[in-house]
């Protein structure tokens, strides 16, 4: 498979958020700003990528080569929490604004399940390890690209005169389906 | 604490999806019919008072450091066995379910129980809520599923109920889910302020 396949279909056809709702607990949460939206970004990317190396190598040299692929779930979740407190400390002795910065994002990430879902998507849709890394990378795009318009948006729509029962989560769901109906769009791309 | 009241708080007054927005993933995700809603609903209910059980049994041995890491160990435990039994007795649900069955184990529903209630309370108490919530979450999903079905395929678990001539196909696919959700949490909204 083409890598500009997988980056456009990444990115803007199947888009982690809008067209196969992942990680749509930060994509509400953490939504309010554009500044909150892009660190929140950032620390997805970086989490992602190399989630994915990790687990791929583990899919690949550990769990297939003893048979245990049932494990899948256990170990990636595992690998994946223990990353985001290896991140965490890593950041807050090397870069301490940054860590200010993407520092309460991160907790978050381990629950986010954008991160499990492109380490599983990967291993299902047998990529190789640069493909992997590219879908990553990719999906991470895809998720801050969502995340930042929809913040843009709303920090809009905090100045409109929503009605009154809609004001909210309501009102920024239908938003988000609007967003994904424009996402839409793209379906014949690729 | 009464253990009706307990086993009732999931359903509105404490519903995982409409009031404590825990969950959206699959909510949105799985949602295109209301059988898959109900097997979603029912595969997390499962979990969920397993893990309930299972946390609440071992808490006195767990350090209180690395608590979040043992729940969520046993709660992939729980999620795995799910997954290989739905592969074996289910396959096609199985498979329109997908990805989601797997990442039950970041559903925050599941881990918030674990850690809000299963690890402060009796192994009873504990089910009941793991059950109360369980089910208040199936009822969420497939109203959810239940609506998008009716509006997007003209049909209710299958059965067809109207014309294929005058369905609204938007509603099944992804901008259906959000906007069927915002309408159902902004009616929710006004019926508990009443």
């Amino acid at each position: 498979m083409s890598y500009f396949v997988i980056v456009l279909g990444a990115i803007l056809v199947n888009n982690i958020v809008l067209m196969q709702f992942l990680g749509i607990c930060p994509f509400l949460g953490v939504s309010k700003r554009i500044s909150t939206a892009v660190g929140m970004a950032g620390a997805v990317a970086f989490v992602m990528t190399l989630a994915t190396i990790v687990t791929y190598l583990i899919q690949y040299y550990i769990l297939e080569k003893f048979g245990l692929a049932f494990l899948q779930t256990i170990a990636f979740i595992l690998v994946i929490a223990s990353l985001v407190q290896l991140v965490e400390i890593i950041l807050k002795k090397v870069s301490p604004p940054l860590y200010q910065a993407l520092g309460i994002f991160l907790p978050l990430i381990t629950t986010n399940c954008a991160i499990l879902g492109v380490a599983i998507l990967t291993v299902q849709k047998e990529f190789n390890l640069l493909e992997g890394v590219v879908y990553a990378i990719s999906n991470a795009i895809g998720f801050g690209l969502a995340l930042t318009i929809f913040a843009g948006i709303r920090e809009h729509l905090d100045l409109q005169d929503v009605p009154k029962g809609l004001k909210g989560t309501p009102i920024a769901l239908i938003t988000a389906g609007i967003l994904a109906m424009a996402f839409m769009g793209f379906s014949g791309l690729v | 604490m009464n253990q009706w009241k307990n086993f009732t708080k999931g359903f509105i007054k404490e519903n995982p999806v409409f009031v404590l927005l825990l969950g959206m993933c699959p909510t949105l995700g799985v949602t295109s019919s209301a059988i898959n809603g109900l097997g979603m609903g029912l595969a997390t209910t499962f979990v969920l008072v397993m893990s309930n059980i299972v946390v609440s049994l071992v808490k006195k041995g767990i350090p209180d450091k690395v608590r979040i890491p043992a729940f969520i160990v046993i709660i992939a435990a729980f999620v795995t066995v799910v997954q290989l039994l739905m592969q074996a007795y289910v396959p096609a649900l199985f498979k329109s379910l997908g990805l989601f069955i797997p990442l039950i184990v970041v559903n925050c529903i599941v881990l918030g129980r674990a850690e809000a209630f299963a690890s402060k309370n009796k192994v009873g108490s504990s089910a009941i809520d793991g059950l109360g919530i369980g089910l208040g979450f199936t009822f969420a999903l497939v109203l959810l599923g239940s609506i998008r079905e009716i509006l997007g395929s003209g049909k209710l678990f299958n059965i067809t109920l109207y014309s294929e001539n005058y369905v609204t196909l938007l509603f099944v696919l992804a901008p259906g889910a959000f906007i069927v959700l915002g309408y159902l949490i902004a009616i929710i909204n006004r019926i508990k302020k009443n």
